[in-house]
């Protein structure tokens, strides 16, 4: 288009007509003449008139149909997705009004890890003009346009966990704090639409915003953050005419959904004083979305070499860019020296030991799950009763228990055939004279030495204990500030007076539940999504000032089906918390009246069958069943709204399994 | 450089085939005739002919060329501003920036201030941001968009009458109507900034942040400001989570009382918080008669409309304020009829008057306060504020003394701010013995024998279309209403309305205030029929900005367009009284911070409850800190540092650091007590009020 009208408009107008004459009169000569004579014109439209043409044309095209775009009515979009994939089916929301479902119970939102936002009351020099700007969440773009300043003021002080002095960074409250995580990408948006479909608004909804970056008793010491959220659900209880209240935590909100449970029991000065009785009197259900109770391996990964599956294939890409200082950047030294100051990473390491994850050569997901069940998984709801059942007599047993192994032939050989170091004994002799490192970017490695590097890796294989160690050893700061906040154990005996403390309240296996009988408390989570469950690692061949280890994604499995791709063994999960880890406590661990759960809470497990979005249309998908787009998924949205306006977890239909969970269970030996 | 040549290679076998094309039937006679020399000039001549033929097409190409041009133009703008657009962002952000002023905020810092007493912000009217939670069909894609303040008011010009429509409150209820929820938006960005750039607390909330003060200790008070306060309860409890607020911030700061800071109408929302929390349930919140006490350390209200606001009147007679009324006259055709079918005024006023609210701000005290037919509490009020916002500071200290001796000889035309509205200007200057006198028992006469002419013209219904036109006349021939008649009048002319808000509003002065009626939450937002709390260790503060030309009483007159559809009564903007008079436009002013009079904002901190009064049994220290109003010297400055105006005086530094000081534990002592520029203590012993 535009070539064709620049053409006639260039040289047409005025040549052409004189040309023509010329051609008449003498047509030999001047053949040659007149393209010099057009050149001479077409000059005053250099490519630089053309691109300025083309561009304003563009513009000017763009702002019309932008204007058309804007005065047609709003209900057109509509028409056309209807016409393109058949009428819509309605959202929840809408069905269950039509049902006659009404607001009831005030509901909580406990946000997880990440998806919250923060905002800077007080910064540097460097953040002038920020204040009271979104640093986390909304459009990130301050981490283009100063990335070293935004590391700086996302951190956290290494010593304390606290603010750095001078630098106070703090969660955005309301709903706002975590209905979008970035532009367009929905956290808790789509539930909350719906909830205000039946009636919920403002004083019937509540958004339990927190500093997903503390831990969680320093949110309180610092914010207040615990006691305005109980101060808040009583309000909600009172105004509602003594109506209990639904939290719904998402992932890492979970733990501390949990720790506020214990928090607010417990006597002051370190608890709420809300005394023994205040969960039954609050709180009718819990219910937990994608819930990491027994930690995600993940966050090893994370905290280990700052990177899980994704990150790890940019890694082996662009060795040189990311890992080393071209511009100066060092990407990953940078978020890892970040990410180490937050306390709160530390909450999600696995918990409860080889009990739970498995030893060197014992797991509980070990011969079950089918990692080549891709193919099906498209075939949504109907076929996945079937999953479980298929070729699982080509399925190699994968030892998930070793969530890092170094190589892959130690990933695979058994335990009797694997040389190990002892890690103890070399850290006692592991001398610290290696640290004269000039790297201007400061992470724990380098505190390290290369001595104790390779002991690290010699040790060769580590379990969900002994990872521990290994975490205790790389990075000791770290551990030592979260060891004071985090637990990871089994309790042998719940009463010892030693499990009041703070530190063991986030953990399910060191805590009891509250005496509530009445309450309810639902593992909601997808399944289905191939999840991160081991790692293999290697020992980076570049030495200076980068991150020592890397997973290796060079290493395959033998065929299709493998659960090893690219470095990282794979279970079924919702993409980053396995099923063992967000099923297990109410599958087993509190199941009707055990020693975590003496007054007899009734747990249900609600599993969502993962389908992918089938056309683009339809966005993150209404089925989904990943970590954060189950928040999408309709079927737990309206167990959600039901659960708000009254049903109980009988009413919904009780548990919902496609997972072998309850099989993993019953392997894993804990005692009840 | 390539593609530069291969365009031109393009244009040149273009133009050869074109050539051909043009000249095809030439070229063949061409060959046949070209031995013959003279039909060379017929063939040329045909040529011509064919080329005349061929103009109308190439007409286009030059239109083309000018749409050519304009893509030029506007690519080549584009590109630029991207290009410097890109060039500012590769800047360093520190280069740029425009040197900020400090704030007091970095100077009380310096001074070793940090954060003590939390802080309660309390939003006044209409600065408030409203968000959609349930809407009709036209509303669609807005859940939980602003519909009101803080974003860009597009919806406004995209959806105007949806927009009308969901920001309207039920006619009868006074609260929502079928299948519409909005709500206020929660939080300190509810109010931080009305509309991109225009600051309303972000200033303060800045300031507050440099000594330390943040979430937790920080609250803003957000409220639906259509409602009327007690509904604001009864819908969203929003006073019983403002009480659980309170009390929170109060324990987890270490058992500091809180500062609480109202602005505008937010002064009287917190006056019938206050009344509310002490009171027993089911009205009250059942803080018992101590809370105050325990909870408050000081209420610093900023340009507060203790008494009501003229402009409330003139809002809901006839939707008009002193700005909008030129706008009226400018361009009767636009804004009167159905052009367009907008009928813009008309649609404004019927949503403004579902806003019970307004009806808060409605001048109270009746002719005690705001003065009768003859006599007001300003009078001999000097006008010549021009002159007088131009003579900055030097004089302040002895304008107090001079002012006294000028006013003494500048009286000429005495403004009767007395009568709130008048019909035409004779009736707003002769004595009261020669006007016919404003009758309620002549309403109630008309109103009953008027009544059955109720048809109703248009869809923009207000309540005028259910009058007569004899009343409509009747209402006119009054002349001149003074606060007390006024209330009849509107009483008469929306009855409804008023009707509904009567029930949550009263505008008198008490006669006894330990008559049980008073324990109605109807009056507990008039600060002349209620006690203050039993709380001898509090302060309260009233805060205002002075030197600002303010709207004080109207002249009005039948609109000549008296179709059924408009409003019937508008400002007189063709009276003007002489030089150095109060009277402009239709409009008579008086001192104060251009919405609030002095004497609405001061009096009660000046004399009702100054010391042991009434109304004030405990004792409760006041204190009057006026600003005097300075506009911004320089564009740098913005909207002022040192303005004195309703919402600009939020930016004001000297009331910043008054607020900033008193946060961080300073008593209303140690900030310099009272200081005034105004006559607020001369008139407010002109008002003869039973203490």
């Amino acid at each position: 288009m535009s070539f064709l009208r620049r053409r006639k408009g260039t040289d047409s107008s005025k040549s052409q007509n004189l040309r023509c004459n010329i051609v008449k009169e003498d047509e030999k000569n001047n053949l040659y003449e007149s393209p010099r004579k057009e050149s001479y014109n077409s000059k005053k439209w250099s490519c630089w008139d053309s691109c300025c043409w083309f561009i304003g044309f563009v513009c000017s095209v763009w702002w019309f149909l932008l204007l058309l775009y804007n005065t047609m009515p709003a209900s057109i979009p509509q028409y056309v997705t209807e016409a393109i994939t058949g009428p819509l089916t309605d959202p929840p929301g809408v069905k269950l009004r039509k049902e006659g479902l009404t607001v009831n119970h005030p509901v909580v939102f406990v946000p997880g890890i990440v998806t919250g936002g923060l905002e800077l009351w007080e910064g540097h020099q460097c953040a002038e003009g920020l204040f009271r700007k979104r640093l986390w969440g909304g459009s990130f773009g301050e981490l283009y346009k100063r990335p070293l300043c935004w590391a700086q003021h996302m951190s956290l002080d290494n010593e304390t966990g606290l603010d750095p002095p001078g630098i106070r960074v703090r969660p955005v409250s309301g709903l706002v704090a975590a209905d979008y995580f970035a532009a367009g990408y929905f956290v808790w948006a789509v539930l909350i639409a719906n909830l205000a479909q039946i009636g919920y608004e403002e004083k019937t909804m509540y958004m339990a915003a927190y500093d997903w970056r503390l831990s969680f008793q320093n949110t309180e010491v610092r914010d207040q953050t615990l006691s305005r959220i109980k101060s808040n659900i009583e309000l909600m209880v009172a105004t509602n005419g003594g109506k209990k209240v639904v939290v719904i935590p998402h992932s890492m909100g979970v733990l501390y959904f949990l720790h506020f449970m214990k928090w607010v029991e417990a006597p002051p000065p370190m608890g709420g004083g809300g005394g023994s009785e205040w969960c039954a009197k609050h709180i009718k259900a819990v219910m937990n979305i994608g819930g990491p109770f027994l930690g995600v391996p993940k966050s090893v990964s994370g905290l280990f070499s700052v990177e899980a599956r994704d990150i790890a294939i940019a890694r082996t890409f662009a060795p040189g860019f990311l890992d080393k200082d071209v511009f100066g950047l060092q990407t990953f030294q940078h978020l890892m020296r970040m990410t180490r100051t937050w306390d709160s990473t530390v909450s999600m390491i696995p918990k409860g030991g080889e009990t739970i994850w498995g030893g060197l050569d014992w797991s509980p997901e070990g011969s079950s799950f089918n990692c080549g069940a891709k193919t099906l998984r498209n075939n949504s709801i109907n076929n996945t009763d079937q999953i479980p059942n298929i070729n699982l007599a080509n399925m190699k047993n994968v030892n998930y228990g070793r969530i890092i192994s170094f190589g892959k032939d130690v990933a695979e050989a058994h335990s009797s055939k694997i040389e190990r170091v002892d890690l103890l004994q070399d850290s006692m002799k592991a001398d610290m004279l290696a640290n004269l490192t000039n790297c201007d970017i400061w992470i724990e490695y380098h505190d390290i030495g290369d001595h104790r590097i390779k002991a690290a890796a010699d040790y060769k294989v580590y379990t969900a204990g002994s990872i521990l160690d290994l975490l205790h050893f790389v990075s000791p700061k770290l551990m030592a500030r979260g060891g004071a906040h985090f637990s990871y154990g089994i309790a042998d005996n719940l009463d010892d007076p030693k499990y009041q403390h703070y530190k063991y309240w986030s953990n399910p296996l060191e805590t009891k539940l509250p005496d509530a009988p009445d309450m309810e408390i639902y593992s909601m989570y997808g399944v289905g999504i191939p999840t991160e469950r081991a790692y293999v690692y290697k020992v980076t061949t570049a030495t200076d000032c980068s991150i020592p280890f890397q997973i290796d994604t060079s290493v395959e499995g033998g065929s299709e089906d493998s659960c090893l791709k690219g470095g990282v063994f794979s279970a079924d999960g919702d993409e980053t918390v396995p099923v063992l880890s967000a099923g297990l406590m109410a599958a087993k661990g509190w199941r009707g009246k055990t020693r975590f759960n003496p007054s007899g809470i009734p747990t249900y497990i609600r599993e969502y069958s993962h389908a992918p979005p089938a056309n683009l249309l339809e966005g993150r998908g209404t089925q989904s069943g990943a970590h954060v787009d189950i928040m999408g998924n309709f079927a737990l949205i309206e167990d959600i709204i039901r659960v708000a306006a009254g049903a109980t977890g009988k009413e919904l239909g009780g548990d919902h399994v496609y997972s072998d969970i309850f099989k993993w269970a019953e392997r894993i030996n804990l005692q009840l | 450089m390539a593609s530069v040549l291969r365009f031109r290679k393009l244009c040149y076998v273009e133009s050869a085939v074109k050539c051909t094309s043009v000249g095809y039937e030439s070229f063949e006679i061409d060959e046949k005739l070209d031995e013959k020399e003279e039909d060379v000039l017929s063939a040329n001549n045909f040529a011509l002919e064919i080329n005349k033929k061929r103009k109308q097409p190439k007409r286009q190409p030059k239109e083309w060329r000018c749409l050519d041009s304009c893509c030029w133009i506007i690519g080549y703008l584009c590109t630029t501003w991207w290009l410097l657009l890109f060039c500012y962002h590769c800047l360093p952000v520190t280069l740029l920036r425009v040197p900020e002023l400090p704030g007091p905020g970095v100077r009380l810092k310096r001074e070793g201030l940090t954060a003590l007493h939390p802080v309660v912000l309390v939003p006044g009217i209409v600065t408030g941001g409203l968000e959609l939670w349930e809407g009709r069909p036209c509303a669609d894609g807005l859940f939980r968009k602003r519909l009101w303040g803080g974003g860009s008011f597009t919806q406004i010009f995209k959806r105007p009458l949806c927009l009308l429509e969901h920001l309207s409150l039920h006619y009868e209820t006074g609260l929502d109507p079928q299948g519409i929820r909005v709500r206020a938006v929660p939080g300190l960005v509810g109010a931080d900034y009305f509309a991109p750039g225009y600051f309303v607390w972000a200033v303060l909330i800045e300031n507050l942040a440099k000594i330390g003060y943040e979430g937790k200790n920080l609250h803003m008070a957000a409220y639906d400001w259509r409602l009327s306060f007690q509904n604001t309860e009864i819908r969203d409890h929003a006073l019983t989570r403002l009480k659980s607020k309170i009390e929170l911030m109060y324990i987890s700061n270490g058992y500091k009382k809180v500062v609480a800071v109202p602005h505008s109408m937010g002064v009287i929302y917190f006056l019938h918080f206050l009344k509310w929390v002490e009171t027993p349930p089911p009205m009250g919140g059942g803080g018992g008669p101590g809370w105050c006490a325990k909870h408050i350390k000081a209420v610093m209200n900023i340009g507060p409309a203790f008494l009501g606001v003229p402009k409330a009147v003139s809002n809901l007679f006839s939707a008009e304020g002193k700005d909008v009324s030129y706008i009226r006259a400018m361009a009767p055709g636009v804004f009167d009829s159905e052009i367009l079918g907008l009928q813009t005024f008309e649609r404004v006023m019927r949503m403004a008057r579902t806003w019970d609210s307004i009806v808060s701000l409605l001048p109270k005290g009746g002719e005690v306060i705001w003065g009768n037919m003859d006599r007001s509490p300003e009078e001999g009020h000097v006008c010549d504020f021009s002159k007088k916002s131009h003579s900055k500071t030097s004089l302040t200290t002895n304008n107090v003394n001079n002012s006294d001796v000028k006013r003494g000889f500048l009286v000429k035309d005495l403004a009767n701010y007395g009568r709130i509205i008048s019909f035409g200007k004779p009736a707003s200057v002769l004595h009261s013995s020669k006007l016919p006198t404003a009758d309620s028992k002549e309403f109630s006469r008309t109103s009953t024998s008027e009544n059955f002419n109720n048809f109703s013209c248009g869809e923009a219904w207000t309540e005028y279309d259910e009058m007569s036109r004899q009343s409509i006349q009747n209402v006119a021939a009054d002349k001149a209403y003074t606060t007390t008649t006024l209330l009849d009048l509107l009483r008469f002319v929306a009855p409804k309305m008023m009707r509904r808000a009567e029930a949550h509003f009263s505008h008198g002065i008490a006669e006894n205030l330990d008559d049980p009626k008073y324990n109605h939450y109807k009056y507990w937002s008039n600060p002349l029929e209620t006690k203050l709390s039993d709380a001898p260790d509090m302060e309260i503060y009233c805060m205002y900005g002075v030197g600002i030309q303010t709207e004080r009483s109207y002249v009005y007159k039948l609109s000549p367009n008296s179709r059924c559809k408009s409003i019937p009564y508008q400002i007189d903007n063709s009276v003007h009284g002489e030089d150095g008079s109060c009277l402009k436009g239709g409009v008579y002013f008086a001192d104060g911070d251009e919405s609030v009079p002095v004497l609405s904002a001061g009096f009660m901190c000046a004399k009702g409850w100054r010391g042991r009064t009434r109304f004030n049994p405990s004792g409760i220290a006041t204190y009057i800190r006026e600003y005097r109003h300075k506009p911004p010297t320089s564009l740098m400055e913005g909207r002022g540092i040192e303005s004195g105006s309703h919402v600009d005086i939020m930016g004001n530094f000297a009331l910043i650091e008054d607020i900033m000081r008193v946060a961080a534990g300073a008593t209303g002592d140690e900030i310099g007590g009272d200081q005034i520029h105004s006559d607020i203590i001369k008139m407010s012993e002109r008002i003869n009020l039973g203490l």
